[in-house]
């Protein structure tokens, strides 16, 4: 087999790492599709 | 905690003894709500068929709303919470972590079902799944729901502390497999799916008990569709993660490149979820930046995720299939593969359908300005048909047939029935997604109880074909509803009265991990593999093309000049 000290590439050490993906794929969407988008409806004037 | 394990002799598949129960439990409630999703569906297509217009309005959005919630929610979750248990414990030959926590949840899901489906049967909760505010359902209805979701997000820490548990106990060397990637893809989906619904929900459920005077719609709706939307990219990369198990089931297909898959993967992690913004892409009070950044800039990276998918897997399947020997010409490998075998033909036509029918319509729609032909059409069932009932039921369906003997221990009768059934369910589908595509881009509304307004004080003419289509999706849909009935029945009977199988060994602790041997790599150059690539062009033509004419047909819409 190959040498031992064969370096895993950072991509795949991220992508080993399920608890690093389980916070990028909640922080995303919480951050580019709710928090954006409930701003920007809190940002409605209210009609008078 | 003790358990035990056993040993299929059919698969070679390690089931620890508890995860295997939680499963058959799961699959089983799955097909249930299945079951009843599948009888209301036959009252909303005989309603909508408009030769027929069985049932009266009132009753007719109650059948709707359970029919949508039933098949959409409960049959599909379910199914998927087998899936998370699958590839995690029986895929990492490991235990399953907390087992009697894992019942606990099941158990939930269970309730919060039965309690939902209560409510909508009771009438007056009528609000289809979408359950907009300010419509108001029982508070019921709504808590059925949060319990169910309460169930499900368990499960989905059930299946990280599995993954910790099998990493702790060195059940497996480097990292997962790439179908448990595709299943911790669709856990991390879920667990944003099940936040936003319960940052939703809850709220909706007080105000359902008067404790709350008031939700304001526009931010229910963004709220909701995280739920919604996200909901149904928990499907895509289970059914995903399921086309790979098959082809590596009934072919022995290694995936054609593990990193390429696994990146594929994390651009859903990433991306998948934004895509809820397409359901708002005609809502006022959002502006253009949040829609087109969230539904075209970082969707399209998904879309390019699911276009590698779509690839792959019948690209590891040529492969596969060359290497023993198909061949000849361009498409040999996929003359000769099992068409007889279910699980195969299920997956197949899962792949195809919901790249070519679900797919393409979905990026049509999902532009800002080619929402506004479709918008609130049928256009909009017939593609997440193809989606959600080609992609993920089909595929399903599929895998079930494999499952039977594996995890049920029977023998699946009426081997003659199960042959034809996918074409039967499958392609009767294809035809019902694309006559409901084509009535919507004739301007047919969804959830419209009489699309002919008998009565109203001002009349449409429909052009004939609207009403041809309507007529062929009730023709259609019928025949889909035989097919999937037919599997209901032959799976339920096959669980309880097939032939017996071996039970295989018993035993107290798992197989200690062995190595496959080592590849002696460099020299064995997988074939090449032409016949996906021609699929792939054509596919690339069938989306501009269609992408094309639906921005002609936009732009002869208002003659602006
Ligand atoms: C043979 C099987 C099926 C038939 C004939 C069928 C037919 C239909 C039709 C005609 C509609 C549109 C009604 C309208 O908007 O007026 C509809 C809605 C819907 N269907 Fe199905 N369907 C089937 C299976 C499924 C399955 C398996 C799923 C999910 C996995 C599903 C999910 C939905 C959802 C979510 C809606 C939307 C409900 C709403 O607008 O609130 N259907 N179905
Ligand atoms: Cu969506």
């Amino acid at each position: 087999m190959a040498d031992q000290e064969e370096r895993i590439p950072v991509m795949q050490k991220w992508l080993d790492n399920p608890f690093l993906l389980v916070f990028l794929g909640v922080a995303m969407p919480t951050v580019l599709y709710i928090v954006w988008g409930v701003m920007e409806i809190a940002n409605i004037p209210v009609a008078r | 905690m003790a358990t035990t394990y056993r040993i299929c002799p059919r698969s070679g598949l390690q089931f620890d003894t508890a995860a295997e129960k939680l499963m058959r439990f799961h699959a089983v409630a799955g097909v249930l709500a299945l079951l009843v999703g599948g009888i209301m569906a036959l009252g909303v297509i005989l309603t909508r068929w408009p030769a027929i217009k069985l049932l009266p309005a009132d009753t007719f959005y109650m059948v709707l709303t359970a029919h949508g919630i039933d098949m959409l929610i409960f049959w599909i979750i379910f199914f998927e919470m087998a899936v998370l248990i699958f590839a995690s414990s029986t895929l990492l030959r490991c235990r399953l972590a907390m087992p009697k926590l894992a019942w606990v949840a099941s158990i939930l899901m269970v309730i919060g079902a039965i309690m939902t489906n209560v409510a909508i049967f009771q009438g007056e909760s009528s609000v289809m799944f979408t359950s907009y505010v300010p419509m108001q359902a029982k508070p019921h209805f709504y808590l059925g729901l949060i319990l169910f979701a309460v169930g499900a997000l368990l499960i989905c820490f059930i299946f990280l502390g599995t993954l910790v548990v099998a990493k702790a106990e060195k059940t497996y060397e480097g990292s997962i497999p790439l179908v448990t990637f595709g299943a911790l893809t669709a856990c991390i989906i879920a667990i944003f799916t099940i936040a936003s619904g319960a940052i939703i929900l809850i709220p909706t459920f007080l105000w359902s008990l008067g404790y709350i005077r008031e939700i304001d719609s526009l931010m229910y709706r963004v709220v909701w569709w995280g739920l919604g939307h996200s909901s149904q990219q928990i499907n895509v990369s289970a059914h995903v993660a399921i086309w790979y198990a098959i082809a590596a089931i009934v072919f022995g297909a290694k995936p054609m490149s593990e990193k390429v898959s696994r990146t594929a993967f994390f651009l859903y992690i990433l991306f998948l979820q934004l895509a809820s913004a397409h359901h708002l892409l005609s809502d006022p009070g959002l502006s253009s930046e949040w829609k087109i950044v969230n539904t075209s800039y970082f969707m399209y990276f998904a879309v390019l995720a699911s276009m590698i998918h779509g690839m792959t897997v019948p690209g590891a399947i040529e492969q596969a299939q060359r290497l023993k020997g198909y061949n000849k010409g361009l498409f040999e490998w996929l003359r000769k593969a099992p068409w007889g075998n279910p699980a195969f033909s299920s997956m197949f036509l899962s792949l195809i359908g919901f790249g070519f029918l679900g797919g393409i319509s979905g990026v049509m729609m999902g532009a800002e300005q080619l929402n506004m032909l479709i918008h609130n059409t049928i256009y909009v069932p017939g593609h997440f048909h193809a989606t959600v009932v080609i992609g993920t039921t089909l595929a399903f369906m599929g895998l079930t047939y494999f499952l039977v003997p594996v995890l049920f221990k029977r023998e699946v009768l009426f081997p003659g029935f199960a042959k034809i059934q996918p074409y039967l369910f499958g392609l009767a589908m294809y035809v019902v997604a694309l006559v409901m595509m084509g009535a919507g881009t004739l301007g047919v509304s969804r959830r419209h109880w009489d699309m002919a307004f008998a009565g109203a004080p001002m009349a449409y003419e429909w052009p004939g074909a609207a009403y041809l289509m309507m007529g062929l999706t009730g023709i259609f849909s019928c025949i889909a509803i035989v097919g999937g009935a037919g599997w209901i029945l032959q799976i339920v009977l096959s669980i309880l009265f097939g032939k017996k199988l071996e039970e295989g060994e018993i035993r107290s602790t798992p197989i200690p991990l062995t190595l496959p041997a080592p590849t002696t790599g460099s020299t064995v150059h997988p074939p090449a593999t032409p016949g996906t690539m021609v699929l792939a062009l054509i596919f690339l033509t069938a989306f501009i093309l269609y992408y094309f004419v639906n921005w002609k047909y936009l732009s002869s819409l208002w003659g602006l000049s």
